[in-house]
C-alpha cells in the first residue's frame, strides 16, 4: 500500500513536470479579434525603456479612457532597441517608448518604425520630433551637473562639460556611463564636437571619473561627499526633493546653458512598430501620451520630466525649457552605435 | 531514457558552442582587439584578485569554524553549528544591499572580498563540518600515539581527509565569484560578469560583450581543472567493518574566549548587520511598503518559476542519473561532464547564448517561460543530479530485477519500484533547485517573458534605484524563503558525508 502511494507520487512528479514544460511553451502574445479597429477588446504590447512608474501612470489612464489593455516589457533604451532590431518583423512589440532618442533612431534606421499617427504628430511641435516624422517626442530631460554645495563653490564650477577632462577634476566627478542617459549626452557631444574631441574626453573620463550604476547612485555619492559633482539629468534631484530629500539635501544643480554639449536636452521618444498588428490601438496610445491629458501627468506627477506636447507647461518647480539654452541637435542624427564603440575604446565599457 | 539523456547533453553544449561560434564569427582581428585591451586587463586583475583572496579566506573561516564546532569543547557548539551555516540564506546581493545602504562609500576590491567572503564561506563550512563530524578518530589517535602533537595531527591527518569536501566547497565559492552580478554591481566593483551586463545594456549582444564572455568561460574552465587536480584521486574510505567511535573534542582552555568572540564577530557581520539593516528599512517604510500589488505578484511568479524549475530539473535528472547508476560508462560520464561544465558557467553567459540562439534559430521560444526554464535546468541540474544519484544508488537493483522476473516491463519496473524509493532524494534535490531559481538574477533579467517580475528582479530594480525602503520587503521574503532550504542543505550534507 505504501509503495503504491509513493509510486503514484513519483509518477505525479514526472507527469506534472512534463505537463508544466509543454504548457508554458508559448509566450503570451497580444491577442484580440478587433485588432485592426483599436476597439476596447484590444491588447497592445509596449516595450518600455522609460521609467516604469511614469509609463504605468500613462498606461493606467489610457486603459481607463479607451478600454485598451497594455502589456509592458521593461528594460533599458539600447538593450530594448537592439532587441527590437534583432526580433525584426517578428517583434511582439507594438509601441516602443524610450528615455533618449538614440535608441529610437537605431530602430528607425533598421526600417522598423511605422507611423506614430497623425494625431500624435499634430500634438508635438517640430522641435521635439525628428524631421523624418517616424516617431514623436513624449517628454524631455535636461543634462545638469549635480554638485555638492558644501564642497564646491559656485565660482569653481566648470564653464563647459568639456572642462571635466582637466586634471583638476581628477577623482572628483562621476557618472553612469553604462546607462543610455549618459550615452545620449555623449552622442550630442559627438555631433557637436566631433569624434577625436569626444574620444579624448572619454579617455579623460576613464582617468578622472568614478563610475556608478545609475544616475540616482551617482547623485547619492555627490550628496554623501564621495565626489564633488556628477553629470546626470535634472529630474533625479527634483524627484528626491519631492520624496524625502535625503539623497539630495547637499546637492545643487548647475545648468551649463550657453549651447554647451553639457546643456543638451534629451528627447524621450515614442514610436509605433511597422510590424504591429494593432496599428490603430498603438497610434491611439501615442496620441493619448502626447495629448493634454497625457502630458499633464508629466506636469503634476512625480516624474519631473518636461512635457513636450499639446502646449502643456512644465511643473512650476523646474527651470523652463526655453531658458536652458540647449544646443541645437538633430535627434535623428544621434549615433548610439558609435558612442558605445568609442566608450569601449576608452575602456569605460 | 537514453535519447532523453543525449538530448540534455546536447542542450548543455549550446552555451559553449555559442562562445566558440561567436568568437569565430567576430573574426580573429576584431576578437583580439576586443580581448587584448586595457579594460579586459583591468577586469582580469579584479576578477583574479577577488578569487585569489576570497577563496583562501573562505577556506580558513569555513574549515576553522567547522573544526571549532565539531572537534572542540566549544560552549554552545550546537547553536554555533547552525549560526555559521545561516548566512547562506542571505543572497549575496541582499547582503550587499544591506551594507551599501548603510556605508554608501563601499566600493572596490576590498569591499568586494568582504561581502563575497561573508556570503560564501558557508559553502566551505557546511561540507567541512559534515566531514569532520564523520571522521574516524582512530586515525588521529594512532598519529598521536606515534608522537605527533595536536597541530601536526590536524595538518597531517585531519586536513588531508577534508580534501574532497573542501576542494568542492572552494570550487563552488570560485564559481559564485565569477558569476555574481548584483552584489558587485551595487558596490561599483567591476568583474567580467558586471562588465558583460553593462555591455548588454549598451549594445544588447554586441561582439565586445561576447568576447568578454569567452574570456570568462576560459576562467571557469581553468577553475574546473584546478579543482579536479586539487581533489586528487586518493582513497579515503575505511577498509573492513567495525563501528566508528565518537570523535574526541579538543580542550580549548584559554582559547575559549577568543574563539567565542571570533565566532560572535563573524555572526554579527554576516548575519546580524544584514538582518538589522533590513529591519531598519522595514520599520522606516512602515505598513505602506507591504501594500503594493507588485509584491504579491512577484512572490507568486518567483514561486511559480521556482516550482517549474525544480520539477523540470528533477525530471531531467532522472534519465541522466539512471544512466549513471545502471549503465555507468563513457557515455554517461561525458553527458554529465557536458552539463557540469555548462552549469559552472555564469548565468549571464548562458542567457546571452540563449538570447542569440533563440532569436536566430527559434524566434518562437524567445522570451518564453519554456526557454527560461530550460536555462534554469542547465544551470541548476547538478543540484538535482547529485541528490537523485545518491537516492538511486541506494535503491537495490535486485528489487527492480525481481519485478521484471514477475513479468513487468523494464520501464514499468523502474517506475513502479525504483522511482518511489528514490523519491525522498529527488525531493531534496528539487528543493535545492527551487532555492537557486528563487535568487537567480541575470538569466531571469535577460530571458523572462514580458511582464515577468520576480522577487529577485523587482528587488534589483528597486535597490538599484536607491529605493531602499521599498526593496526591504523583497529582501525579507527572499531570506524567509531561503531559510528552510538552507537548513535542508545543512542536514543533507551531514547525511552525504556519512556515505
Amino acid at each position: 500500500m505504501k509503495i503504491r502511494s509513493q509510486a503514484l507520487a513519483g509518477i505525479a512528479i514526472a507527469a506534472v513536470a512534463a505537463l508544466g514544460l509543454s504548457a508554458c511553451g508559448s509566450s503570451p502574445s497580444s491577442s484580440g479579434s478587433a485588432g485592426a479597429t483599436g476597439g476596447p477588446t484590444d491588447t497592445i504590447t509596449v516595450y518600455n525603456a522609460q521609467h516604469q512608474e511614469l509609463t504605468q501612470a500613462w498606461v493606467d489612464a489610457f486603459t481607463k479612457q479607451t478600454g485598451i489593455k497594455v502589456n509592458m516589457r521593461n528594460g533599458d533604451d539600447t538593450e530594448m532597441a537592439q532587441q527590437i532590431v534583432q526580433e525584426g518583423r517578428n517583434s511582439p512589440a507594438d509601441v516602443f517608448l524610450t528615455e533618449n532618442s538614440p535608441a529610437m533612431s537605431a530602430v528607425e534606421n533598421a526600417g522598423l518604425l511605422g507611423s506614430p499617427g497623425s494625431e500624435a504628430l499634430a500634438n508635438v511641435p517640430q522641435a521635439y520630433r525628428p524631421s523624418t516624422g517616424k516617431w514623436v517626442g513624449i517628454a524631455a530631460r535636461s543634462t545638469v551637473l549635480a554638485y555638492n554645495k558644501t564642497k564646491v563653490k559656485a565660482a569653481d564650477l566648470p564653464k563647459s562639460i568639456m572642462d571635466l577632462a582637466d586634471s583638476s577634476w581628477k577623482g572628483r566627478w562621476g557618472g553612469a556611463p553604462a546607462g543610455a542617459d549618459f550615452q545620449a549626452i555623449v552622442s550630442a557631444m559627438l555631433q557637436l564636437k566631433g569624434e577625436s574631441a569626444t574620444l579624448d574626453w572619454l579617455k579623460a573620463m576613464k582617468t578622472n571619473a568614478k563610475t556608478y550604476q545609475s544616475n540616482s547612485t551617482a547623485m547619492k555619492a555627490v550628496n554623501a561627499g564621495e565626489i564633488d559633482a556628477a553629470i546626470i539629468y535634472h529630474y533625479y534631484w527634483f524627484g528626491d526633493q519631492a520624496n524625502t530629500g535625503e539623497n539630495s539635501k547637499n546637492v545643487g544643480l548647475y545648468y551649463f546653458k550657453n549651447q554647451d554639449p553639457g546643456a543638451f536636452v534629451s528627447v524621450s521618444g515614442g514610436g509605433v512598430l511597422a510590424s504591429s498588428k494593432h496599428q490603430t490601438a498603438a497610434q491611439k496610445f501615442l496620441a493619448f501620451v502626447t495629448s493634454a491629458d497625457g502630458q499633464k501627468i508629466l506636469q503634476t506627477g512625480s516624474s519631473f520630466e518636461y512635457p513636450v506636447g499639446s502646449g502643456v507647461a512644465a511643473n512650476p518647480k523646474l527651470t523652463p525649457l526655453q531658458e536652458l539654452q540647449a544646443p541645437a541637435v538633430d535627434p535623428a542624427k544621434l549615433n548610439s552605435q558609435q558612442v558605445t564603440d568609442l566608450m569601449t575604446q576608452a575602456g569605460l565599457l | 531514457m537514453l535519447v532523453l539523456s543525449i538530448l540534455i547533453g546536447a542542450l548543455s553544449l549550446v552555451p559553449l558552442g555559442f562562445v566558440v561560434a561567436m568568437t569565430i564569427a567576430t573574426g580573429w582581428d576584431t576578437a583580439i582587439a576586443l580581448i587584448v585591451r586595457p579594460r579586459v586587463l583591468e577586469l582580469l586583475g579584479n576578477t583574479v584578485w577577488l578569487v585569489v583572496i576570497t577563496v583562501p579566506l573562505c577556506l580558513v573561516i569555513g574549515v576553522g569554524g567547522a573544526w571549532l564546532v565539531e572537534r572542540t569543547r566549544l560552549r554552545a557548539h550546537r547553536v554555533w553549528a547552525v549560526l555559521l551555516a545561516a548566512p547562506l540564506a542571505i543572497p549575496a546581493f541582499v547582503n550587499a544591499y544591506s551594507w551599501v545602504s548603510v556605508v554608501p562609500s563601499m566600493a572596490g576590491l576590498g569591499w568586494g572580498v568582504f561581502i563575497a567572503t561573508l556570503s560564501y564561506y558557508p559553502l566551505v563550512y557546511i561540507p567541512a563540518a559534515a566531514t569532520l563530524a564523520r571522521l574516524d578518530p582512530a586515525l588521529e589517535q594512532s598519529a598521536a600515539s606515534l608522537g605527533l602533537g595536536p597541530w601536526k595531527v590536524f595538518f597531517r591527518v585531519v586536513l588531508p581527509q577534508l580534501r574532497i569536501a573542501v576542494a568542492g566547497g572552494a570550487l563552488l565559492v570560485g564559481l559564485h565569484l565569477l558569476s555574481e552580478y548584483g552584489a558587485f554591481a551595487m558596490m561599483r566593483f567591476d568583474t567580467f560578469t558586471t562588465a558583460i551586463m553593462e555591455q548588454y545594456r549598451s549594445t544588447f549582444n554586441g561582439s565586445a560583450g561576447n568576447m568578454l564572455a569567452s574570456v570568462l568561460v576560459a576562467l571557469c574552465l581553468v577553475m574546473l581543472v584546478i579543482e579536479a587536480r586539487a581533489r586528487g584521486n586518493a582513497r579515503y574510505a575505511k577498509l573492513g567493518s567495525g563501528s566508528q567511535a565518537a570523535p574526541t573534542r579538543a580542550r580549548l582552555g584559554a582559547w575559549e574566549l577568543p574563539a567565542q568572540l571570533g565566532l560572535l564577530g563573524l555572526a554579527i557581520v554576516a548575519l546580524g548587520v544584514p538582518l538589522a539593516v533590513i529591519g531598519r528599512w522595514l520599520l522606516e517604510g512602515g505598513a505602506k511598503i507591504w501594500e503594493t500589488a507588485d509584491l504579491a505578484s512577484a512572490l507568486g511568479q518567483s514561486l511559480w518559476l521556482g516550482l517549474l524549475g525544480a520539477l523540470a530539473a528533477t525530471a531531467a535528472a532522472f534519465p541522466l542519473s539512471w544512466l549513471a547508476v545502471r549503465y555507468a560508462g563513457w557515455l554517461s560520464k561525458s553527458l554529465e561532464l557536458a552539463n557540469y561544465i555548462t552549469s559552472s558557467m555564469p548565468g549571464i553567459v548562458l542567457a546571452l547564448a540563449f538570447v542569440t540562439v533563440a532569436l536566430r534559430a527559434i524566434p518562437d521560444i524567445y522570451q518564453s517561460t519554456l526557454l527560461l526554464v530550460i536555462a534554469y535546468v542547465l544551470l541548476f541540474l547538478p543540484r538535482a543530479l547529485v541528490s537523485l544519484r545518491a537516492g538511486l544508488a541506494q535503491a537495490p537493483k535486485e528489487l527492480e530485477e525481481a519485478a521484471r522476473a514477475l513479468g513487468r516491463r523494464p520501464a514499468a519496473a523502474f517506475f513502479r519500484v525504483t522511482l518511489p524509493l528514490a523519491a525522498p532524494a529527488a525531493a531534496g534535490g528539487a528543493a535545492l533547485v527551487f532555492l537557486a531559481v528563487l535568487n537567480e538574477l541575470t538569466a531571469t533579467l535577460l530571458l523572462a517573458p514580458t511582464g515577468t517580475s520576480t522577487l529577485a528582479t523587482q528587488f534589483w530594480n528597486l535597490s538599484s534605484g536607491i529605493d531602499y525602503t521599498d526593496a526591504a520587503p523583497y529582501a525579507l521574503l527572499m531570506i524567509l524563503l531561503s531559510a528552510p532550504m538552507t537548513y535542508l542543505l545543512f542536514q543533507q550534507s551531514k547525511k552525504a558525508a556519512g556515505q
